[in-house]
């Protein structure tokens, strides 16, 4: 079992992201160094546009992930709903 | 009264193929060989270009949005700081000599990146990997512009920035970085792409933006953080397209596996010699440190590289050849680069220095089984040295790998006491390098690397003077005349950082305070 | 040609002899890490092997504390990592060195600052 993370400029804007993935994702976790947040999680994270968007109150692209997105790692599938991350073997 | 009814849109995937497919065409006029001279001579197979997975799916309307966005973003952030004085703000004036180090070596690679994605962009057969390198040659020109602007307010008040493309095509450790792009971009589309998009862009990215950008924060340097952190976001993307097009050429044809496995071990390799760079960066030049070196590796290649290795092994891929020995040298590296560029400050056009005592603590206590047995005596030597008024400066010039074009300044793998020779004969010559990896490098391609333009030798046949010298009058000085060359201003740019002019103004704006400096 | 190339091109090999004044000779002080590297020199070959230790080499690694302490007479040297055992009083050439040739001395007893290597 592996480690996929995604990482964001820790500002305003990504917060409400940061707290979406926490929520689908209850084995992830989030560590804060200056300026960035990373977040980790066994093997699979997902990120849902629904729960951001629940979350900001307004509709959400989730493709507006690239205006703070840093980092990331594993596998990436991405559709206009979700984006997943994860090492399948 | 009628609800309004959502119009039915293309999904994400099916969207960008309509957006992106279908718009080449088989020639007819010419050869497809003809037009695309490049796409097989690598050995490389390819099938079924259909099978290429697009990595993030933007369009072009997407991309001058977001990326539109995040440039307002930035540029705002750049005036702000030029405006409040941000140079200011710097924990001390020793940390722009990281700046430096990064416009003259990292800066230029950007530049070198666009061309080699443009190039690679126009010669693949497959649509979707054309799109995707163009898009990344234009996110790399975007790098370069974006840290050219970003370090500009710097270059107004510090030594050591201003002649950063004259320098990289000259200064002796630049030929580093430099020798390292070049060699991917005169090999061919499918090993560029194994060289920048996975082995350097997936593989080792971290291992350069992180420390960097981590260190600009923890440094008080807002504008490089801002920017760091922008070109991230384009970074992911390439790093997708390092993992994802590692995949497809992995799955086309298994004939494809030992050339792409000989193509990993080659370049992990030269990634991770050129990141020794920034190893020293990390360990020495942050006056406020984030992290050590070895505890990067560990987070970010150690373990982040073995969850990918474990995901590869599937296509036959292992681990690459140097990894052990990569692992290895995480106690050391840093201090190893930092020494020699204590050695030859009189030759670069940055500052070096001795750590203070508490700076010495700290790498003592980050590098317990090696700071303070191998590294310390020395420094505290210089240290001694320095304060007597004899700042040592090593005056002869080192020998250099044929390969990485590092001075040879690795020790021998397991005796860190001492320096790690290899060689090998070539056609009547005796070449040499710094590990069993640069040399199988070699072997591998010997015809390549015997074209190198290595400083020293270039120095010693008398290729680096300024045009119209004459190296026969009497009183020449060989060291001036290449300074010259280089266009360091001597006594500005280079030697130690005690004596500086970057020193002296920084603690005149300060109001003649300054944090603790050596010696 | 072992590199995969489009066509056969012509190259030329940059560090042939003839490109420099003089042979290329690297040398290396073993235990000695304050200097960073070996180092390069381009040494004319009818150079008398004694002068390194008699005039080259001081100007090399004059400024280590040990420089001064080295008995030349227990100094041992390597060429290409294997025993070497040269006679002052003939040239670099006669004692088997050409270009791009390696050798390394080794000071016993003298093992850099405190011991460390450097």
């Amino acid at each position: 079992m592996s480690n996929v993370f995604i990482a964001f400029q820790a500002n305003e804007e990504s917060r409400p992201i940061v707290d979406s993935i926490l929520a689908d994702n209850p084995a992830a976790e989030a560590v804060y160094s200056p300026g960035l947040v990373k977040i980790d999680a066994p093997n699979r994270l997902v990120v849902n546009r629904e729960t951001i968007e629940e979350e900001i109150g307004r509709d959400f692209d989730l493709q507006e992930l690239h205006i703070n997105l840093v980092t990331l790692s594993g596998h990436i599938d991405e559709d206009d709903d979700q984006l997943t991350l994860s090492w399948d073997h | 009264m009628d609800t309004a009814v959502k119009k039915k849109k293309l999904g994400l995937k099916p969207r960008y193929r309509a957006m992106t497919r279908g718009l080449d065409w088989q020639t007819s006029y010419q050869d497809m060989d003809k037009i695309f001279p490049y796409d097989k001579y690598e050995g490389i197979k390819i099938h079924d270009w259909d099978k290429w997975e697009d990595p993030f799916r933007l369009t072009m309307d997407a991309y001058w949005k977001y990326q539109g966005e995040k440039e307002k973003k930035l540029y705002a952030v750049i005036d702000a700081f030029a405006q409040n004085n941000g140079q200011l703000g710097v924990a001390d004036a020793r940390y722009v000599n990281a700046l430096k180090l990064f416009i003259q070596g990292v800066s230029p690679l950007e530049y070198c990146a666009h061309r080699g994605f443009a190039h690679a962009g126009r010669h693949f057969t497959g649509v979707g990997a054309r799109v995707a390198s163009q898009m990344q040659s234009i996110d790399e020109l975007r790098h370069y512009q974006t840290q050219v602007h970003t370090i500009s307010n710097y270059n107004k008040y510090f030594n050591g920035m201003h002649k950063n493309i004259h320098w990289f095509d000259r200064v002796w450790y630049l030929s580093v970085p430099k020798s390292f792009f070049e060699d991917a971009m005169t090999g061919g589309p499918f090993e560029f792409l194994t060289a920048v998009s996975f082995s350097f862009e997936y593989v080792l990215t971290n291992l350069l933006f992180v420390p960097f950008m981590s260190g600009a924060a923890h440094n008080g340097d807002m504008a490089t953080v801002t920017f760091g952190f922008s070109a991230q976001s384009d970074e992911s993307r390439h790093m997708t397209l390092g993992i994802e097009c590692i995949k497809f050429i992995l799955e086309q044809d298994p004939a494809n596996v030992p050339i792409v496995q000989r193509w990993i071990d080659k370049w992990f390799w030269r990634g991770y010699r050129l990141l020794s760079l920034v190893a020293m960066m990390q360990d020495y030049m942050l006056p406020k440190r984030v992290m050590s070196w070895k505890e990067a590796w560990e987070m970010y290649a150690e373990s982040n590289g073995g969850a990918l290795f474990k995901d590869l092994a599937r296509y036959g891929i292992r681990p690459p050849k140097g990894w052990e020995d990569a692992c290895e040298g995480k106690d050391h590296i840093s201090h190893q680069a930092w020494n020699t560029f204590y050695n030859y400050n009189a030759a670069a056009p940055f500052h070096t220095w001795t750590p203070n005592a508490e700076e010495m603590d700290w790498l003592s206590e980050k590098y317990p089984d090696t700071f303070d047995q191998y590294y310390k005596p020395r420094f505290e030597y210089f240290g001694k040295k320095h304060k007597e008024g004899e700042r040592f400066y090593n005056t002869t010039l080192p020998m250099l790998c044929q390969i990485c074009q590092i001075p040879m300044v690795f020790h021998e793998p397991g005796d860190p006491g001492a320096i790690c020779y290899r060689e090998t004969d070539h056609d009547g010559d005796k070449y040499h390098f710094c590990s069993d990896h640069c040399k199988e490098i070699f072997t591998n391609e010997p015809e390549k690397y015997v074209q190198s333009w290595l400083p020293v030798h270039q120095i010693y046949q008398g290729n680096c003077f300024p045009e119209g010298t004459d190296p026969t009058v009497e009183g020449f000085d060989p060291l001036a005349a290449v300074l010259d060359y280089y266009e360091i201003e001597v006594g500005r740019d280079n030697f130690d950082f005690a004596d500086s002019e970057d020193r002296k103004n920084f603690r005149e704006w300060n109001g003649g305070v300054e944090e603790e400096v050596s010696p | 040609m072992k590199l995969t190339t489009l066509t056969d091109y012509p190259y030329e090999a940059k560090d042939r002899r003839e490109n420099f004044p003089a042979p290329l000779l690297y040398i290396g002080w073993d235990d000695h890490m304050m200097f960073c590297a070996p180092v390069c020199l381009p040494l004319p070959a009818d150079t008398p092997f004694g002068a390194l230790q008699a005039e080259i080499l001081g100007g090399v690694y004059g400024a280590h504390p040990d420089f001064k302490e080295i008995d030349w007479d227990v100094v041992t040297w390597l060429k290409s990592g294997k025993p070497f055992t040269p006679d002052s009083a003939l040239s670099l050439a006669e004692n088997g060195l050409g270009h791009k040739d390696v050798i390394r001395f080794i000071t016993p007893g003298l093992t850099g600052i405190k011991g460390s290597h450097a």
